[in-house]
């Protein structure tokens, strides 16, 4: 998984039907001090997630057609949780 | 998934059968600014997208979904057309 920022949002009418009702979200990768790492990405919301929280992330196929709850949705990430806080001791 | 602007299409003769009737497209993907990011790619459409459009595909074994029960060989695929998105900075 990876925490990322959610930075907006995505408009589509003619999509895939498995994507009927789910919302996208462009959500940004974060590195651990919070700077952006890599390019933005979109991401079906199974959490209720809005623009500027810090998710927690899944990129991976299964992972996110399981958290979107349709079996044999064309989807690879999706964001599964709003985070409270991060603590790193190292 | 990610945003990619469809800059082309391919004509392919001999290929895997079960990419029978699948239309493949050039995929530029782009940043949420909209600027062109990475490098091109081909990925099969699901949903009838067109040179010039704005998309989003997804990427992995997951974009043969939508050609279910058939098992196209493919590891990207378009599975919607974008109207619009916003971002806030």
């Amino acid at each position: 998984m990876q925490i990322a920022r959610v930075i907006g949002t995505v408009v589509s009418t003619q999509k895939h039907p498995k994507f009927e009702a789910a919302k996208l979200l462009l959500v940004q990768p974060l590195a651990l001090d919070d700077t952006p790492r890599g390019t933005p990405l979109l991401a079906v919301d199974s959490v209720g997630a809005g623009v500027t929280e810090k998710v927690l992330v899944v990129i991976e196929g299964r992972a996110a057609g399981e958290a979107l709850g349709r079996k044999g949705a064309p989807v690879d990430a999706a964001v599964i949780g709003i985070i409270d806080s991060v603590d790193v001791q190292e | 998934m990610q945003l990619a602007r469809v800059i082309g299409d391919l004509v392919v003769t001999r290929k895997d059968e079960n990419l029978t009737g699948i239309k493949l497209m050039v995929l530029q993907p782009i940043a949420a600014d909209g600027s062109d990011v990475g490098r091109t790619l081909v990925a099969v459409d699901a949903v009838g997208a067109g040179v010039g459009e704005t998309v989003f595909f997804v990427r992995g074994k997951e974009a043969s979904f939508p050609f279910y029960p058939t098992e196209v060989p493919t590891d990207a695929g378009i599975v919607g057309i974008v109207d619009h998105w916003d971002i806030e900075s």
